[in-house]
Order: C-alpha cells, then sequence, then structure tokens
C-alpha cells in the first residue's frame, strides 16, 4: 500500500518507526465453556489499516485485546515488528490504543492526556510538551488543549484519545469500536479523519467494528470474524462482491434470499440462470445470495405475470439511491436503484424484476428464501 | 408552576430548613449554654470551662491521642482498601462479594463482642509489643470498614475504572501509576468520605476504649463528666464543631472545579505551567 507521510513534525517523526509487520499466529482464547478465539491467524502488512468485522460475540474484540496484552491468549503467538510479544504485559508492549468508551482520564486536560504516556516514557518536560501539541494539532484540536473531558463532545474526545494514543509513537495502533459512540455524522467525519491521520502517520492499524459500512470505508484490508474464526479476508471491494462463504455474503450488505437449482455450475432462479462464485458446486435445490444491485425493475411492460413480476410495496430513499421492495406473492425481493429510476415505480406498481448475471454464491438451505 | 403554589413550596422549604437546623442546633446551643454557666445561678456567663480544656492535661493528651488515631486509623483504612477495592475490580471482581461481606461484617458485631474478642490479643500486645493508645488504631480499622467500604465503593462505582486502568496501561503505565496517578484522583470526594466517615467514628468511639482501659476523647468526657461536667461538655461541643469544620471542608472538595477556558488566540493557556509533573 502507499504510505504518505505528510511535513508535519508529527508524520515525520513518527513514519520513522512507524509501519511494523504484526502476525497472529493461531490464536486461542476461551472463556468458559465459550470459544472468544478458536486459531485466529492474521498478518498485518507494514503500514496497513485491517478493520476487523463481525457481529457480536464474534471474537473480533478479543482478536484486539490479546493483541494489546489486555487479556492472555490460551495459546498462540503475537508478534510485532518480529518479536515475539506474546508473553509481555500491556504496557511493555509499545501500542496505541482508542477505546469504545470514553476513555480519557477526567482528571487531566486534553493536552496532559497526551502527554501521559510520553512521561510514562520518561521524556524530558520539553519534548512532552512539543510532541503534544504538535500531536493535538493533527488531530486538529489545537484550540483545545486546556480543556478537560467534560468539557469536550463526544467526537473531540475520542480524537484526544487517538492523539494520545499516537503521542507516543507506537508500533500498532488499536482501535476498538472508537465511533460507535458518536452520532452518525460525526461518526462519518471522524472516520475520515482517523483514516487521514493513520496514512499520514503510516502507522500498522487494526480497527474492530460491527459496522460494515465503516470498516468497508476506512480499511485497506476487511477481515471479517464469525464464531472466533476467520470467515474471509480481503480488500473491501471482494469482501462485498466476491464474498467467499455464504455468512460473509449475508453480513456484509443486504442480500436476497431466492430458491433456485443448481445445474452444470450456475443456479436457476425464476427462470434466470447466473452464474457460481464457487462453480464445483453439486447440482439440485439452493438459495442463491444476490445482492439488490443486481436487481433492476421495469414498469409499464407486460407486467401481468411472470415469476419475476410483483407489486412495489415500499420504497426507502437513501440519497442518490433508494431502495425498493418488491412483494412477488411468495418472497418480497430488495432492488437498489438510482433515486430518478425509484421514482419511476412507486408503491402499488406492477413491476417486472430482471436479475443481472453476476456470479453469486448460494446456500444450501431452501426453506426461508427471503431478503436478509 | 403557578406564583402562588411557587410561594407555597418555598414557604415549606424553609420551615423544613427552620425545623431540622433547630432540631440540630438546638441541643448544641443548650450545651454551649450549659458550658458557660457560672458556678452559681446567678453568677455571670464565663469561658472558664472553654478555658479549662487547655489546662487539663489529661484531657488534653486524650484529644491527641484522639487525633492520632483517627490520623492513624484513616491512613490504615486508605493504605488497606484503596488498593484492594481497585484491584478487585479490576482483576479479581469475583471476590466482589466476599469483600464486601468482610467489610460490612464489623456492622453485625456489637463493640463489646469485638472486645471480648480482642482482648486476649491486646493483653499478649500490651506485655510484648507496646500498650500505646496507639495500639487502638487496629480494631479501630476495622471499626470504620464498613462505612469505609460503601463510600469508597460509591467513588469507584462512580469511573469507569477498567477502562481507564487499560488505556493507562496501553500507554505505558505499570500498575502502581494507575492506582496512584489516574484512579485514585478521579475518586478523591470518596476518599475524602472515607476519612470523614473514619474520623467521625474514631472521635465519638467509647465502649472499646474504655473496657480496654485506654483514655481517649470520649473516654476523657466521661470521666471528666463526674468531676466538672460544664469543662467535659465544652469539650463535648468542641468535638462537634470540629467534626462540622470537617464536613464543611469535604463540601469544599466535593465542589466541582472550576476550569480554565481557553481564550482565543491563546491555545495552550495550561502549557506555560509546565505540563504534568
Amino acid at each position: 500500500m502507499t504510505t504518505v507521510i505528510a511535513a508535519t513534525g508529527v508524520g515525520t517523526a513518527t513514519a520513522s518507526r512507524a509501519g511494523v509487520e504484526i502476525r497472529l499466529e493461531n490464536l486461542r482464547r476461551r472463556y468458559g465453556a465459550v470459544t472468544a478465539l478458536d486459531g485466529l491467524s492474521l498478518t498485518l502488512a507494514p503500514g496497513e489499516l485491517v478493520a476487523l468485522l463481525g457481529p457480536s460475540g464474534c471474537g473480533k474484540t478479543t482478536a484486539l485485546r490479546l493483541l494489546a496484552g489486555l487479556e492472555e491468549a490460551d495459546g498462540g503467538r503475537v508478534v510485532i515488528g518480529g518479536h515475539d510479544v506474546t508473553g509481555l504485559p500491556a504496557n511493555k508492549r509499545d501500542t496505541g490504543m482508542v477505546f469504545q468508551a470514553y476513555s480519557l482520564f477526567p482528571h487531566m486536560t486534553a493536552w496532559e492526556n497526551v502527554a501521559f504516556g510520553l512521561q510514562m516514557r520518561k521524556i524530558g518536560a520539553a519534548d512532552r510538551r512539543r510532541r503534544a501539541v504538535e500531536t493535538l494539532e493533527l488531530v486538529g484540536l489545537a484550540g483545545f488543549a486546556n480543556r478537560y473531558a467534560h468539557q469536550m463532545s463526544g467526537g473531540q474526545q475520542q480524537r484526544v484519545a487517538l492523539a494520545r494514543a499516537l503521542a507516543i509513537r507506537p508500533k500498532v495502533l488499536l482501535l476498538d469500536e472508537p465511533l460507535s459512540a458518536l452520532d452518525a455524522k460525526v461518526r462519518v467525519r471522524l472516520r475520515d479523519e482517523i483514516r487521514r491521520v493513520q496514512l499520514e502517520v503510516g502507522i500498522t492499524t487494526m480497527f474492530v467494528t460491527h459496522d460494515q459500512e465503516e470498516a468497508l470505508a476506512i480499511a485497506d484490508r476487511v477481515g471479517v470474524m464469525q464464531s472466533g474464526r476467520l470467515e474471509q479476508i480481503g480488500p473491501p471491494t471482494a469482501i462485498y462482491g466476491r464474498p467467499a462463504t455464504p455468512f460473509v455474503a449475508e453480513f456484509v450488505g443486504l442480500t436476497n434470499r431466492l430458491a433456485g437449482v443448481v445445474r452444470g455450475g450456475s443456479v436457476e432462479v425464476r427462470g434466470t440462470r447466473i452464474p457460481l462464485v464457487q462453480p464445483d458446486v453439486p447440482d439440485g435445490p439452493a438459495v442463491a445470495l444476490i445482492r439488490p444491485e443486481a436487481v433492476t425493475l421495469t414498469s409499464g411492460a407486460d407486467t401481468s405475470t411472470g415469476p419475476l413480476v410483483g407489486t412495489v410495496i415500499a420504497t426507502a430513499f437513501l440519497g442518490a439511491t433508494s431502495r425498493v421492495t418488491v412483494d412477488l406473492g411468495d418472497v418480497r425481493v430488495l432492488a437498489q436503484l438510482a433515486t430518478s429510476d425509484a421514482a419511476s415505480a412507486p408503491a402499488g406498481t406492477r413491476v417486472q424484476l430482471t436479475l443481472r448475471a453476476d456470479p453469486v454464491l448460494i446456500a444450501r438451505e431452501t426453506s426461508g428464501a427471503t431478503p436478509a | 408552576m403557578s406564583r402562588n403554589r411557587r410561594l407555597k413550596l418555598q414557604i415549606f422549604r424553609v420551615a423544613v430548613f427552620l425545623v431540622l437546623g433547630a432540631f440540630f442546633l438546638v441541643p448544641i446551643g443548650a450545651m454551649f449554654e450549659f458550658s458557660t454557666r457560672g458556678v452559681t445561678e446567678e453568677a455571670p456567663r464565663t469561658l472558664n470551662a472553654w478555658l479549662t480544656i487547655a489546662q487539663t492535661p489529661d484531657l488534653v493528651a486524650a484529644i491527641f491521642a484522639s487525633l492520632a488515631l483517627a490520623v492513624l486509623t484513616s491512613l490504615g483504612m486508605l493504605l488497606l482498601l484503596v488498593p484492594t477495592m481497585i484491584w478487585v475490580r479490576l482483576r479479581l471482581p469475583h471476590l466482589s462479594r466476599v469483600i464486601e461481606f468482610l467489610c460490612l461484617l464489623p456492622l453485625t458485631i456489637p463493640a463489646i463482642v469485638l472486645v471480648a474478642g480482642l482482648a486476649p490479643i491486646y493483653l499478649w500486645m500490651n506485655l510484648n509489643i507496646s500498650d500505646s493508645i496507639l495500639t487502638l488504631a487496629f480494631v479501630y480499622l476495622i471499626l470504620v470498614l464498613p462505612y469505609a467500604y460503601r463510600a469508597l465503593y460509591t467513588g469507584l462505582a462512580a469511573i469507569d475504572v477498567k477502562t481507564l486502568a487499560e488505556a493507562a496501561r496501553s500507554l505505558g503505565a505499570n500498575w502502581g501509576t494507575v492506582m496512584l496517578r489516574v484512579i485514585v484522583p478521579n475518586m478523591s470526594v470518596a476518599i475524602l468520605n472515607a476519612c470523614l466517615l473514619s474520623v467521625a467514628v474514631v472521635l465519638g468511639e467509647f465502649t472499646i476504649a474504655n473496657l480496654l482501659n485506654y483514655v481517649n476523647l470520649q473516654v476523657a468526657i466521661a470521666l471528666l463528666g463526674r468531676a466538672n461536667a460544664t469543662v467535659s461538655i465544652a469539650v463535648a461541643v468542641a468535638s462537634l464543631m470540629f467534626a462540622f469544620i470537617l464536613l464543611v471542608i469535604l463540601s469544599f472538595f466535593g465542589r466541582p472545579r472550576t476550569r480554565v477556558e481557553p481564550e482565543p488566540g491563546i491555545p495552550f493557556p495550561g502549557l506555560t505551567a509546565g505540563g504534568p509533573r
């Protein structure tokens, strides 16, 4: 990946240490009878931002905490920059972390928070002051240095927390759902801010989230986790466009589940033949997982009968696009269209659907074939 | 809310304030009045009883002993409870019920029973270690545990101890630094509360000291009451005033700190102070 080094003091200074490789090797962790991590192996390239995505309890936060040293693994290794840090406590690992909950020390001002980690590293007062100022400038909070946590908004607090984590020039930056407590607009702005800073500093970063939009927008690679295992890891486009498993297909983005029959490396869904992502699937009944973007609709033509003829029952306005729900009688199908196209088919309109022949994944169970 | 209703509410508040104020102040006023009486009914008011306090060596010694015990007990309580409670909350949460039970247990044990159990130990201590009244700090430490535990528990519950500790750890802080630099400053009001309660318990304690044959403030007041009632009442009023002053100090520390707002054009006013030390 390309790393942009900015001309700021922090960027230049940090980049000299940033960008180490991180390896998680066969990490295992159990809580009583619950397996949180089941042999997780993952390598982050120097300077890369990897987002771990998954539902609650999938093990993504556990992986992050094991990497930070906040919990001990039952088995496996954590290697940062070629050094095995598995046995090291959190305060010796050289990681910077931003937490989900607001974690600024309430009795310290913003710059005292940022300077805390530097003081722990026995950095002199003058240097400490300079670096705290530089890092607060990096996150755009130069004017808030003397404020306490309760005098700042949630977004500002998280930016100070980011500055605090970066000021110590850690080998790895860990972000544990840092945006989940913020409102939608601030979340998007801060998300972009985090990415800008991460690229500027060039630090290897692991970002944990349950928000797929966040993960797809910010990461170089996205790892989708389920039941303590990595289901798939790859660039956001691959995760969304070429999901490796039905779980990934259904967890990332919306998916229509339409009953069909697999025959000869393709699946026939309501009269439309669609190629398979994995053509070696045995023939037989199956459920095709079809993205709403692969569904288009026409109105005003012959919409009296047919397997893909139905009635628009709802339209959700999403800005440039709209999501239209069409009732085919036995199943409801989602179609994502340009808002101008969706406007021509208001609720109650009879429409003819067309399924684009993009390769699809299939699931084997045939019951409950509805939009996911 | 109508104006009439607001007025009624205001009158009710003032009435409650006056009644409660009278409830607390009338006995103290009566004690003060008694302590300033002359020898006969016709004799003028005098502060002799108050002046006598300083001239009664046994009483002064008892006052200093009780103050020393209050300080020792408070320090012992802080050293024992604060690290234990933080550690249990962070690392051993499954022990929190056990610790709570142990700390609240002294509430259910009458002082006389405690003394019955501790008497042989104190006898041994008197013979082999020291017979100083300051050894009472050990038993007082047990006495103040329930009150101090509750005060500290409330303070700990008010902050996200786990996240703050983990944030500090990830920044390179060891456990000692986490406790002293991060957790303790954020529960300062709870610590002050615990100390105040400990001081109040120690200054008001009579039974154990009396049964173990030590002369602390309350025992001295009781003894003095037999010989000179006005002086003993004067001392009682003085100790109440001391507790009152402590409460005022506590409420002063408990107020939110006034914060410096950054002025436009001066982004880092605090930096001129030199930063965190």
